[in-house]
């Protein structure tokens, strides 16, 4: 595929706002992740959560798309430069010209949850200002971010549970080869709710502690909420030496179960194989791989087959979920963005509370510099659905 | 708006799938569309196809057994193998039913979710299934975009083929949402469409598309009924390309899609 530059990219979550403290908190290895506080959850786990995400307030003109899943995106977009560099773009480019694809899981639906909580005692329907469209609809982000930033390009969600927000590299990508617009708006922002709380608590799924990524003690998720935005361009000359390049997707399903990856990780490594495929690459390319890596036993077990069985055992890799939680259809833009940081500032991140890790793989407990010239970024999700990113310096 | 000279992504039109009310396949909804045969409404008749496993049967949920019934029909069709196919899953929103379930289950004292329930919840639960039926490893695509999906959809599907050079299965699907969920998202009955597009004419194809963004509103059918559910469910978004597709008739249709923005596509058969 034609490489295409990343030319602003900014994600908040539980490490903070912007990439600055995300870049801090994975320099010292410290994680978000708190035991559980949220209001009326009586579950014990631990979370990810953005501090101050229901005390931001919308435009007036945008109240129709008021949820937490909204405030969480414009928190997120503001940061970083990034809605100056989305509006430069416009200026650019022209309104019609640049497309939104956002990737999310639940969207706003903690808005429906709260109105089910509120049913009128005899007709039991929902409060009168609930708003389907401009929240529990997994379409409300896109429709956000598009009326935020007045563009009247195309538009879609990508919902494909844990894989959504890698996914909408691919769509853009496409999309723009094909001529339909010059630029993509592209991440993805997932925020806590009751649904994947207790969903997940009901399959067995979640941690009681702090997740540990591919720890032979691994037991389980860590749900964390972010907003990860960027903005995709085609690439034209001259290219700074740092500039950050989208240089392959590679995409495939597991054909397997919707809740269990396949135990080999097949679909995994289809995935990966068509994104170095794609970017014109071999495994030895990659200086760093930033594993799915949720914390499950089965999860961990399945990637990191499929990791050695490509990679062997030498190439360094870890899962940064110790450190943001699995931000769910957020995840993908999330660690598109720690891919980009560690190829900006030359380092590996390493994976907080960790300790014991799978043998027979270079994997970072601790973060250290190092020059960095190609990232792998992996995402997979329910329902066998997988997605892979190489990110990579021009330099 | 696409730009003059721009070349527009496009297809040809291997295999069609339909279900709806009173459609109940694409040749007798195609005989409908054409005006040959009258339209009866009657509620859409959902079951899950033989070919998912029975402990999947089990437990699909309505736009799951939707989406594979019109995915297989149009596949079936066109003689093509659904384990080699890039897909395109387009909904307006996941199971109705299934979300009202777990709404109220989390609005009272026992939350306990049940978890076939909380994965039929994901909006990629029809492409999961479909994965599971068919064997198909390849690409699934899961797009969402309110009540222009079907044409979102048709978007991706079209790029996909006309940049990766690859058939890509595009199924669009919707189904309807219990009281009190009704109130807010009044979707009557279940709708959904398959079209499998290729970058070269199969042998038995139903013409070429295609498709770019434009201000222009979208067209309406002839017949009101018609018209009626062409609004009242999102996938039905639609019928007047089938329409123009059952016709034979070539010429641009404009199709629903965003706010500020709708699809023509061009279609020659």
């Amino acid at each position: 595929m034609n490489p295409l530059l990343i030319s602003r990219y900014t994600a908040t979550s539980c490490l903070g706002r912007g990439i600055g403290p995300m870049r801090d908190a994975l320099a010292a290895g410290r994680s978000g992740l708190k035991p559980c506080d949220l209001d009326g959850v009586a579950l014990d786990t631990w979370i990810g959560e953005v501090a101050g995400a229901d005390d931001e307030a919308l435009p007036p003109q945008l109240r129709s798309f008021d949820c937490r899943n909204n405030r969480l995106a414009q928190i997120g977009f503001e940061q970083d430069g990034f809605a100056d560099a989305v509006r430069n773009a416009k200026a650019r480019h022209g309104a019609d010209r640049i497309g939104v694809f956002l990737g999310t899981s639940t969207a706003g639906i903690l808005e429906t949850e709260l109105a089910y909580q509120q049913r009128d005692r005899d007709s039991g329907a929902l409060p009168a200002n609930f708003n389907y469209a401009g929240s529990h609809n997994p379409f409300s982000i896109a429709a956000f971010v598009q009326a935020a930033f007045g563009l009247g390009g195309p538009a879609n969600v990508v919902s494909s549970a844990c894989s959504s927000s890698a996914k909408v590299f691919a769509s853009a990508r496409r999309m723009i080869e094909a001529g339909l617009i010059d630029a993509a708006i592209v991440g993805g922002v997932d925020s806590l709710c009751l649904t994947t709380l207790y969903g997940f608590a009901s399959l067995e799924l979640t941690s009681r502690h702090a997740c540990r990524p591919f720890d032979l003690g691994r037991d389980g998720i860590s749900i964390g909420e972010a907003a990860a935005f960027a903005l995709l361009e085609r690439v034209s000359e001259p290219l700074a030496d740092d500039a950050i390049l989208l240089l392959g997707v590679g995409e495939s399903s597991d054909a397997y179960h919707m809740s269990s990856p396949h135990p080999e990780g097949l679909g995994a490594r289809r995935a990966m194989e068509a994104a170095l495929a794609a970017a014109g690459l071999a495994p030895g390319d990659i200086d760093y791989i930033n594993l799915h890596g949720t914390a499950t036993p089965s999860n961990d077990s399945a990637e990191s087959k499929a990791v050695r069985a490509l990679f062997g055992a030498s190439t360094a890799c870890s899962s940064t979920k110790g450190a943001t939680g699995h931000t769910l259809g957020a995840a993908g833009g999330v660690e598109a963005v720690i891919a980009a940081l560690a190829l900006r500032d030359g380092f590996l991140p390493g994976s907080p509370n960790t300790c014991d890790p799978e043998p027979d793989m270079n994997y970072l407990l601790a973060s250290r510099s190092a020059p960095v010239r190609r990232v792998l970024s992996n995402s997979f999700g329910f329902g066998g659905t997988n997605c892979s990113l190489v990110i990579g310096r021009a330099q | 708006m696409s730009r003059p000279g721009d070349s527009l992504p496009g297809a040809w039109i291997g295999g069609i799938g339909l279900l709806g009310p009173g459609l109940h396949d694409w040749p007798g909804g195609a005989a409908i569309l054409a005006g040959e045969a009258s339209w009866v409404p009657t509620k859409t008749v959902l079951s899950a196809p033989e070919r998912l496993p029975a402990a999947e049967r089990r437990r699909s949920v309505r736009v799951v057994k939707l989406a594979l019934t019109v995915g297989l029909e149009a596949v079936t069709a066109a003689g093509a193998d659904a384990s080699s196919l890039a897909t395109v899953f387009s909904s307006s929103g996941g199971d109705g039913h299934n979300c009202h379930l777990i709404c109220e289950t989390l609005a009272s004292d026992d939350r306990q979710v049940s978890p076939t329930r909380f994965h039929n919840s994901v909006h990629n639960a029809a492409a999961g299934y479909w994965g599971i039926a068919t064997g198909a490893m390849a690409p699934a695509a899961v797009l969402c975009a309110f009540d222009g999906s079907f044409a979102a959809g048709l978007l991706e599907a079209l790029v996909q083929v006309s940049v990766d050079r690859v058939p890509s299965l595009l199924i669009a699907y919707d189904a309807d949402y219990p009281e009190p969920l009704r109130a807010a998202r009044p979707v009557p009955d279940a709708f959904g469409t398959a079209l499998l597009l290729t970058p070269q004419p199969g042998p038995a194809h139903f013409g070429h598309i295609r498709a770019g963004l434009t201000t222009a509103a979208a067209d309406t059918l002839a017949n009101p009924a018609l018209d009626a559910l062409r609004r009242a469910i999102p996938a039905a978004r639609s019928l007047p390309l089938l329409a123009a597709i059952a016709r034979g008739e070539p010429g641009p249709i404009v199709l629903d899609y965003l706010d500020h923005a709708r699809v023509a596509v061009d279609f020659t058969a």
